[in-house]
């Protein structure tokens, strides 16, 4: 059977994916992104030294938007799909590792 | 066995841009808002939103760059940095990976004893702040985006410090710059700067150098807590390196809190888990080309940045550097200091005047110096008028305290209140007269008894200041008193 | 059944009342809609106000928008501040967007009435909407089988007079295959011809929406309402960069001396029903005029790989915000924060979400980045000079929408490798940005229809409709309808 991605790897892009798959999800992926993975590498085939990557299709520069306030939510528009509030803040499960990045 | 260390510090800075709408969206920026009422669909990360740049932040930002001597890049882009956490509502941050803004700057820090040095920039970008959770809820925790969207200006420097001081420097200097460029409040107690450290020691032994594991220091908020914290990382690891000869690898840079009731860094985290960004660019946003007008444009803005001009005062003005400092740790104060001495008035004069007197009262008032009612020019005549003892030094505290409530012309207020000092010399001189006829023992020991006669001559001098009840002009009383008493 | 443009035109002219032609669309999809699940949600009463005030309106004399009285539908990833926006996602099933996307104000402002929302491919992944997460839609010509997808809830609609026309977006072909799938005409503009504002995305530099129409006039009309630029999304073009056009004005005009791209070992991958019908299509060209440039492109058969590579590593990252902390579904399982991501996400996301999320953070992760992401950006640099080069030679290049006409349910679910690949002949023109268009060209033996497919240069949806326009006129097989 393929495993150009094993299951190991599979958890570990699940990890990073934020899902929590079964076993059996494991395994699938497994085998089903080792078969896609085994056909997109075609593109090895290619050379494409000196190709510059294509981001966007548009050859647009430069959008800004002028430093201008316009209105905001209400605190009630703003929690209004929350699966939980408390008072005016959305709510989760106690952050215990300070994890942010910026 | 002979050991000695030197301290090496770099800085990863975060600077909130004074704009009036976050990066992204229209939403306004608001400190100690209640939360959640700063936020819209862009910057909740609503389905379907998309960002739209905010064309001031970027001029903020590349203004800040260049005040860094950075060189300003001709093409730059938007990338996508994802990680999961609760204060990112996207669960990706909009920063700027591999071809930032700017690069390669320098800032020339001040150091004791009016010596300088270079620290280098490694790089400047912008990106988006996330919001703000508390874990005040127990077993749960509040998210607050009010923050999220915020323009941040990230700034990188080399490790190029070598001291507490050097890196207190370097912070507060790059807060004055900033303010300068009037690009940010750079308000540390409310967030608008985050200095983050890395922190380590090259440790000689017996002519081997040994390098400690690297420690970022987190969360500080006052200069004074970045300068104590370096202080005392050097002492932990220096202990630590003791004790345990550990030295830096791989992947063991540790992230240590300062607290600052106990004055010192606790662990938070031990060893970097290697994070997996996943950067790529960010297909919502298009790149941005700046050119050569643009930047012409941006550079025209920049002003005389607070070091130079405090270099300038201590040059051209003769002021101590201390005094200089002062003067230039906010650009109204230095400025209306320049624009009064350039209409003559005396430096040492004015600066005293402002520093000892303007300071205060613009404090009291909560406003900047410029904002009190007074006029450069009428600052500049006040400052004469002391100069050449029309008025006495308290009189012109008085008169600038008047002049700051309701502004008016210093001349006509001292005659007013009538603070000019009397140097009618035919006055002068019948009051030192009848002194001298009431006090004939003082004038006697004044005279005769060099153990009596500086004391009694001041008590005479006070005599007649007494009499004229406080207006004649001290140096024109002395002059008289000592050529009548050395008769 | 009347079209877009002949129910306006009988509504403006008060022949008829929205309200009768709105109800009546109601009634009949009372009757219908069962046997085709084409909606995730209706709207009636809404329905019913809105045709009630443009009635009102044309009474009072007033002016009143192109899309006067019209009952349309639009596919549930378009943001409204009615009803639900769902993406056919359990994720996000009982999400209330707080605004409407540009595309929807611009109907609202046209005077459209809005039916409802139709189903899609969860978060448009999919080519057969059997990847939706709250719905079956059916095929209106034979319910045994797929309507395409992803925007399939759309092409059903309009395919069974379920609404005078709809609106999808096309990612990889989700406009253009399910229109060929049920016999309607699809149209996917230029990249940054109609505002993505309000759009869910799911491949940011691939989507975009288009109008799903019963025929090319109608394709005109709808793309005159939406097309035009938005400063609320940075990609959208300028006015300056390419003024919108009326795209009805020269509808009628044919092109001369019209030369048309063909690439003959592209079209030797489809059915053999597939490759006659084209050919047949090109016969109709060339008895107009028409001369047939055989080409070659070269990149094309790449276009799979560079797609799956770059539109699910955008999708990786567009879909992390559906965490099940700020809005959306939250896991009731969940002990801690991290929890609240992983067990949420893994709860309410299909399989084939699922799949793409890992594709596409596998090809960005450290270590994979430069031979997967890199190299599909390079790749898509050289499809687009494949295009560049072919409109250099031609005005347009035909060929099939799919290599198949609409296959059975069921029939590709378990092998995602060969329900990828059937999207060959859409795949390009959205990496690419370029503009093009699905219209009916025949049906197969079990009468399921087929599409023929035209492309042309950016922002050259003129020449692109006005091309299609040639034939429609030639042909009926856009006034087929399904039995019910
Ligand atoms: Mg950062
Ligand atoms: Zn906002």
């Amino acid at each position: 059977m393929n495993t150009k991605i094993d299951k190991a790897q599979v958890r570990r892009v699940a990890q990073l994916s934020r899902l929590e798959l079964s076993h059996e999800e494991v395994a699938q992926f497994s085998t089903q992104l080792s078969a896609i993975v085994e056909y997109i590498e075609k593109l090895n085939e290619l050379d494409t030294e000196g190709v510059e990557p294509l981001a966007h299709c548009l050859p647009v520069h430069n959008v800004f938007r002028e430093d201008l306030p316009r209105p905001s939510l209400s605190n009630d528009a703003a929690l209004a799909n929350a699966p939980e509030r408390e008072d005016e803040y959305f709510k989760v499960p106690k952050i215990l590792d300070d994890n942010s990045g910026a | 066995m002979d050991l000695q260390y030197k301290i090496v510090v770099g800085l990863e800075i975060h600077v909130h841009l004074a704009t009036k709408t976050k990066i992204f969206c229209g939403c306004e920026l608001a400190y100690g808002d209640t939360a959640n009422t700063h936020t819209c669909p862009v910057c909740l990360g609503m389905p379907g939103s998309l960002p739209v740049m905010n064309k001031k932040a970027l001029e903020y930002s590349i203004l800040t760059g260049l005040a860094l001597n950075c060189k300003i890049a001709p093409f730059t882009k938007w990338d996508r940095k994802s990680y999961y956490y609760p204060d990112l509502p996207k669960n990706y941050q909009i920063s700027q990976y591999d071809l930032p803004f700017s690069e390669h700057g320098f800032i020339e820090i001040p150091l004791e004893g009016g010596s300088t040095k270079k620290i280098r920039i490694t790089r400047a970008h912008l990106e988006e702040d996330a919001g703000k959770n508390t874990h005040t809820l127990g077993n749960f925790s509040a998210v607050d985006l009010n923050r999220a969207g915020t323009p941040l200006l990230e700034i990188v420097t080399e490790p190029d410090m070598n001291s507490p001081a050097e890196v207190g420097a370097l912070s507060r200097e790059l807060q004055r710059i900033v303010r300068y460029l009037g690009v940010s409040e750079a308000d540390m107690q409310k967030g608008h700067m985050r200095f983050e450290p890395n922190v380590n020691l090259h440790i000689t032994r017996d002519g081997e150098v040994f390098k400690t594991p690297i420690s970022e220091v987190k969360n500080l908020n006052s200069f004074r807590a970045i300068e104590r914290s370096i202080a005392y990382e050097a002492r932990r690891q220096y202990q630590e390196f003791l004790d345990t000869g550990k030295t830096l690898q791989m992947g063991n840079k540790r992230t240590y809190g300062w607290d600052d009731d106990n004055q010192m860094t606790v662990l938070q985290r031990e060893k970097e888990e290697s994070h997996d960004y996943r950067y790529f660019p960010d297909p919502d946003l298009v790149p941005v080309q700046v050119d050569n007008e643009w930047l012409g444009e941006i550079k025209s803005r920049l002003c005389e940045l607070p070091f130079q001009m405090q270099q300038r005062f201590v040059a051209d003005y003769d002021l101590s550097d201390y005094d200089a400092g002062v003067l230039t740790s906010d650009r109204t104060t230095a400025e209306l200091f320049d624009k009064t001495v350039q209409l003559g008035a005396k430096a040492k004069r004015v600066c005293n005047l402002l520093t000892q007197t303007g300071l205060k009262l613009a404090n009291e008032k909560g406003v900047a110096v410029d904002q009190l009612e007074i006029t450069v020019e009428s600052l500049a005549d006040l400052a004469k008028m002391t100069d050449t003892g029309d008025i006495s030094a308290s009189a012109a505290t008085t008169i600038f305290e008047i002049m700051a409530e309701s502004g008016g012309d210093p001349k006509k207020i001292a005659e007013e209140k009538n603070l000019i000092q009397k140097s009618d010399s035919g006055e002068i001189e019948a009051l030192v007269d009848q002194v001298i006829a009431e006090n004939p023992k003082a004038v006697e020991d004044a005279k005769n008894n060099p153990k009596k006669a500086k004391k009694s001559t001041g008590f005479l001098m006070g005599q007649v200041m007494q009499k004229s009840k406080g207006q004649a002009n001290p140096k024109i009383v002395s002059q008289i008193l000592n050529k009548k008493l050395n008769a | 059944m009347d079209t877009v443009k002949q129910l306006r035109e009988k509504i403006a002219a008060g022949a008829v009342k929205s309200v009768d032609a709105v109800s009546a669309i109601f009634d009949r999809i009372e009757k219908i809609e069962p046997k085709v699940g084409a909606y995730l949600s209706l709207h009636k009463e809404q329905a019913m106000k809105r045709a009630e005030q443009v009635d009102a309106k044309i009474a009072a004399g007033e002016s009143v928008g192109v899309l006067a009285g019209v009952p349309v539908a639009i596919k549930d990833n378009m943001c409204t501040t009615f009803g639900t926006t769902t993406c056919a996602s359990k994720i996000l099933e009982n999400f209330h967007a707080p605004y409407n996307a540009h595309v929807v104000e611009r109907l609202q402002a046209a005077d459209a009435v809005i039916v409802g929302k139709c189903n899609l491919d969860e978060f448009a992944m999919g080519s057969s909407t059997e990847n939706s997460g709250l719905k079956q839609t059916l095929n209106p010509w034979n319910i045994e089988h797929v309507p395409g997808g992803s925007s399939g809830g759309s092409a059903a609609a309009v395919a069974a007079g379920l609404c005078s026309g709809a609106l999808g977006s096309d990612t990889g072909g989700s406009i253009r295959q399910p229109a060929s799938f049920c016999g309607v005409v699809g149209l996917k503009p230029t990249y940054g011809r109609v505002s993505r504002y309000g759009l869910v995305a799911y491949g940011s530099s691939l989507d975009q929406i288009g109008p799903l129409t019963q025929d090319v006039t109608d394709a005109a009309l709808m793309l005159n309402v939406i097309a035009g630029h938005d400063e609320r999304d940075s990609t959208s073009i300028s006015e300056t960069d390419a003024p919108v056009q009326d795209y009805l004005a020269d509808l009628e005009s044919p092109v001369e001396g019209l030369k048309i791209a063909t690439v003959p070992q592209l079209n030797a991958g489809a059915d053999a029903e597939v490759q006659k019908a084209t050919q047949a299509a090109l016969e109709v060209y060339k008895s107009l005029g028409a001369e047939i440039v055989e080409i070659e492109m070269p990149h094309f058969d790449y276009a799979i790989s560079v797609y799956y590579v770059i539109a699910t590593a955008e999708a990786s990252s567009n879909l992390a915000r559906y965490d099940g902390v700020h809005y959306g579904y939250r896991s009731p399982d969940a002990n801690d924060y991290v929890e609240v991501y992983s067990k949420s996400r893994n709860e309410a996301f299909g399989t084939e979400v699922k799949r793409r999320i890992m594709l596409g953070t596998y090809a960005l992760s450290s270590g994979y980045y430069d031979a997967y992401y890199l190299k599909a950006l390079k790749v898509r640099n050289l499809i687009r000079q494949d295009f560049t080069k072919a409109f250099e030679q031609a005005d347009c290049l035909m060929l099939p929408v799919s290599p198949t006409t609409a296959f059975k349910i069921g029939e590709k679910t378990d092998d995602p490798l060969q329900m990828y690949l059937a999207d060959i002949y859409t795949i390009a023109v959205n990496l690419a940005g370029v503009p093009g268009i699905s219209i009916p060209c025949g049906f197969d033996e079990r009468n399921l229809p087929i599409g023929l497919q035209i492309i042309s240069e950016p922002f050259s949806e003129d020449k692109l409709l006005r091309i299609a326009r040639m034939y429609e006129k030639e042909t009926d097989w856009h006034t087929k309808r399904p039995s019910f």
